[in-house]
């Protein structure tokens, strides 16, 4: 028999607001433990929480962003349970009526575009952070509340992801579209965006859901990834064994690539879930939501189509610029300068994200700007420096910046277009390599581009393409 | 022992006309908190409140009183809080703890020129009626120390009783200040819900939770309570409107004004006769100064005592949480494991009565319980809110007695929890409605005090206050002084 993995997502990400959930807290990373709180999120006695605004605009527009529906009341709940790390003993979060419901994101895996559909979308404060056994003694844990009330939206996808790449590519798009709307910076690696999955198998065709698991705390794409097959691959080993799948918590090793039971769940966990009372029900009225709505950015695949139709791009082309929003409005600024969006979008589109990968960067880690980009294109249009050269251009213009005119002069990139140097290496190049020569004139064309190749080397990649092929031609025939 | 001090009007006219000091007042109260042996205060403050005495007579002294109450002593219940001061709420787990912050009521009280000499006893996080369920031993009936004073906010209402100080907070969630106002003759009022803003105030049952005034007469309560009402963006429950302007309703005049008797709070078996028969009494002075009054009816009231410990210990068991021995207060010794830690913490830290509401109420909450408990319960609660709309149709205020009895002998409910819950059964209303209620005195039954309940419109202190004050003005209950302050 074969199974059929049932996987879904609960994401939480760090929304990007000055304040904490509920206090006046700043929120930043990386300041000195416990120096970014105050009696409410501490939860000394008698303190209160007040819903942070900006937060729940926040919450709105990544509502609106998937087409999800914004509930005119929601209501904060307390998720009651003890921790060091959770200073009131309770969370609070949204239950029974959480501001958003539905949406979708939308997927491609293998060419075949999927929406999966979402099915909540709450607010929630983080808790602090544990540090076991630093510094002074191993039997000891210390708390740094810092963290302690950040705000975060908690993102739940329905059971729709159906293997590990759906669930990884669902990731990332959601990825892009928070990043899209500056809600979140979701940045993995900062904690600000965790990932818990729920996953089950079920005879391939069925449609009876079997019992669940859930992997959690997962903060990598390519964990997530892991973390799937190997738990895919321990219930099914289970299954064809003849056992049964008993619901629990797992945690995953990545370093053995397996997952293993942290917490059996006999039952339901228990959170005692009630309206928080010292919060009265979020309204939101229709005005509040027109205004976030007005607000909201152009989503990628409204970019998509923009750039198709406005730029005249092809659909893949304008699938890899919208990319990510600093890629795409870089494009429009580079497009804005120079004036032809086909030629940039090749550019960016091939070589500028081939150098972002080669160094394992974004865009706006580099140096690299919309004019300079703009005035090199200019350069390999006129001529004056030939697409080979303009790549070096390109890289020096990321790494260190600078004017690409003066570049091209201080490293003597200007195009070779001396006719009688040209002429010099080509001959050079068919006396070098006579066989080549005769299996042209035999009638194999493509042995033309293996010479073009010999020369531009002879020349350091310099010499103007077009002028090299007219001499071979003109020599070859001759 | 030092003179009772007097209430605010006639205290503000002595340091008026330089007949006594702020430092000397606070010196005043000090000693007779320290002479008297009632167990009223937790923890006097005596020398920061001597030094904003001094200030506040320097203020008085260039002409920059800052308002009616420049200069008065005030107590606060423990469980209230002022930054640099214990607030312990009578609870071994808070043991050693100091507030770094004051809560907006203190604030707005020591803005107003105010001096708070001292924290006042209580029961354990407010959970009791008699001020016995306390760390530091219960307090003491200036009527009869054999009494207990009531509670949760015992000390406080023995505090001005005794004359120590004209003035104090307390904090209401089910009767917290009008049955120890009751129980000690004096006035005590629970303002509408998110009048007074819950920030700084320790909670106990969050939805229910107000600070109010304790003070002898309706126009010192009202000068305390225009003093702390009003909006406050620190919480989240805060009606959002200014402090009401009160001052005027006290004209003595209720000619025309309704009362409403509710016939399930006058039922002959649930009341002391005598305590009914002041209560009576009280409203006939009250038609005699024009007031009309009829009869209503609240139909859910015998639902009210077990809504209210449904709701009150659901919230209580949530907000305890927080007192885990991680950050702040007791933490048990020598603990093996987190588990363990928490479990001695909180056995070794909380008593007996906190334990039990804890328990109650994580067991209303759980699943499977909770549409049972607390979701009915607050569906009761709806119930119980349109019983009062209804009423206030047909009437201005409601009468009854605060409490069914008057002060009950120290030990004699300790070990009948149920008994003593039910003891409340004539203020929970109130709160769960979230509507303003206070207590007066109108008689005595065997020397000790009765008290009478007015309730009123949501928002509507003023139609309270008008109709308390006016009976102030037609009766000397509050004059007389309890033999333990004489």
């Amino acid at each position: 028999m074969s199974f059929e993995p049932v996987i879904g997502l609960e994401v939480h990400v760090h929304m990007k607001t000055a304040s904490k959930m509920f206090c006046g807290c700043a929120v930043h990373y990386g300041g000195e433990p416990n120096h970014q709180v105050c009696p409410v999120c501490l939860a000394l006695p008698g303190a209160l929480p007040v819903p942070n605004r900006e937060a729940i605009a926040l919450a709105v527009r990544a509502g609106l962003a998937v087409g999800g529906e914004v509930h005119s009341r929601s209501v904060f709940a307390r998720k009651n349970y003890f921790y060091p790390d959770l200073p009131k003993g309770y969370q609070i979060s949204q239950f029974e009526e959480p501001v958003i419901t539905g949406g979708g994101v939308e997927i491609e895996v293998d060419g075949e575009v999927r929406r999966i559909p979402l099915t909540r979308i709450h607010m929630e404060e983080d808790a602090g952070k544990s540090v076991h056994g630093e510094e002074e003694r191993e039997d000891e844990s210390h708390m740094d509340l810092n963290r302690a009330g950040t705000p975060l939206l908690e993102i739940v996808s329905e059971p729709e992801l159906r293997s590990a790449a759906e669930a990884s590519a669902y990731l990332r798009a959601l990825r892009r579209i928070l990043r899209y709307i500056d809600v979140s910076d979701a940045d993995m690696e900062k904690g600000q965006l965790r990932c818990d999955v729920n996953l089950s198998l079920r005879p391939t065709g069925s449609d009876v859901l079997g019992t669940r698991t859930e992997v959690k705390n997962l903060n990598s794409f390519r964990y997530v990834e892991a973390a799937i097959e190997a738990e895919i691959q321990r219930q099914t080993g289970v299954l064809e064994e003849g056992g049964e799948i008993i619901q629990a918590t797992m945690q995953f090793d990545p370093e053995r690539r397996t997952t293993s039971v942290m917490r059996v769940k006999e039952n339901a966990d228990d959170y005692r879930y009630f309206p928080d009372p010292d919060l009265v029900p979020l309204a939101l009225d229709a005005a509040r939501i027109a205004e976030v709505r007005a607000a909201l950015p152009e989503l990628p695949a409204e970019k998509r189509a923009r750039f198709e139709v406005e730029h005249g791009l092809s659909e893949y082309d304008a699938r890899l610029l919208v990319a990510t929003r600093p890629l795409a409005d870089f494009f429009e600024a580079v497009t804005r300068a120079h004036g032809d969006a086909k030629t940039v979008a090749n550019w960016i589109g091939r070589d500028v994200r081939g150098a972002l990968k080669e160094r394992e960067r974004d865009l706006e880690e580099t140096a690299l700007t919309a004019p300079a980009l703009s005035a090199l294109l200019k350069l390999v249009d006129s001529g004056r420096v030939t697409p080979r050269s303009a790549r070096e251009v390109l890289g020096v213009l990321m790494d260190e910046g600078g004017d690409p005119e003066s570049l091209v002069g201080e490293r003597g990139l200007e195009a070779v277009s001396d006719t009688g140097a040209l002429e010099a290496a080509v001959d050079e190049v068919l006396a070098a390599h006579p066989d080549d020569v005769e299996r042209f004139r035999a009638g194999e064309a493509k042995v033309l581009n293996f010479l073009m190749g010999q020369v531009m080397r002879r020349t350091g990649g310099k010499a103007s393409p077009g002028l090299v092929r007219e001499i071979l031609a003109r020599r070859l025939e001759g | 022992m030092s003179d009772p001090l007097g209430g605010v009007a006639e205290l503000r006219g002595a340091l008026d006309d330089r007949r006594v000091s702020a430092v000397e007042l606070v010196r005043a109260a000090c000693a007779r908190a320290r002479a008297l042996d009632l167990n009223a205060f937790t923890h006097l403050r005596e020398e920061a409140a001597l030094a904003e005495a001094e200030d506040s007579d320097a203020r008085r002294a260039r002409g920059e009183a800052r308002s009616p109450l420049e200069g008065i002593p005030v107590a606060l219940k423990d469980n209230v809080c002022q930054a640099g001061e214990p607030a312990q709420c009578a609870s071994r787990i808070l043991e050693g703890w100091k507030s770094p912050y004051d809560a907006t009521a203190v604030a707005r009280l020591r803005a107003a020129g105010a001096i708070v000499v001292g924290r006042t006893n209580m029961d354990e996080f407010a959970m009791g009626s008699s001020t016995e369920n306390s760390v530091h031993g219960p307090a003491r009936n200036p009527w009869d120390p054999e009494c207990a004073p009531g509670g949760s906010s015992g000390g406080s209402a023995v505090a001005v009783a005794a004359g120590v100080v004209p003035a104090a907070l307390g904090s209401d969630t089910g009767g917290s200040i009008r049955q120890p106002a009751s129980f000690c003759g004096v006035v005590g009022m629970k303002p509408t819900y998110g009048r007074v803003s819950r920030y700084g105030l320790v909670a106990f049952a969050s939805s229910l939770d107000q600070i109010g005034p304790f003070a002898r007469t309706v126009e010192d309560a009202t000068l305390v309570l225009e003093a702390i009402a009003g909006h406050d963006p620190c919480d989240a429950t805060s009606i959002p409107e200014p402090a009401p302007a009160l001052a005027g309703a006290l004209s003595g005049d209720v000619s025309g004004l309704v009362i409403g008797l509710p016939r399930e709070y006058f039922a002959s078996d649930g009341a002391d006769p005598e305590v009914l028969a002041a209560v009576r009494t009280a409203v006939a002075e009250l038609e005699q100064a024009g007031a009309k009054t009829r009869e209503v009816s609240l139909p859910h009231t015998p639902y009210a005592v077990a809504t209210y410990y449904l709701v009150a210990t659901a919230e209580a068991s949530s907000n305890l949480a927080r007192y885990d021995g991680v950050r702040y207060g007791r933490r048990a010794e020598r603990v093996g494991d987190l588990l363990d830690m928490y479990r001695r913490t909180r056995s070794e830290g909380f008593g007996a009565e906190v334990k039990r509401r804890i328990l109650l109420g994580t067991y209303v909450l759980s699943a499977g319980y909770y549409d049972a408990y607390y979701r009915k319960a607050q569906q009761v609660r709806t119930l119980l809110r349109r019983d009062f709309e209804e009423a206030f149709a047909a009437c201005d205020v409601i009468a009854t007695p605060t409490a069914p009895e008057t002060a009950f002998r120290l030990g004699e409910r300790a070990a009948d929890p149920l008994r003593m819950y039910l003891s409340d059964v004539f203020t929970v209303s109130a709160p769960l409605a979230g509507i303003p209620a206070l207590s007066v005195p109108c008689g005595f039954v065997d020397g000790l005090p009765v008290g009478l309940q007015l309730m009123g419109r949501a928002l509507d202190e003023a139609s309270l206050l008008r109709v308390a004050d006016a009976y102030q003005r037609r009766s000397d209950w509050h004059e007389r002084r309890p033999p333990e302050a004489a």
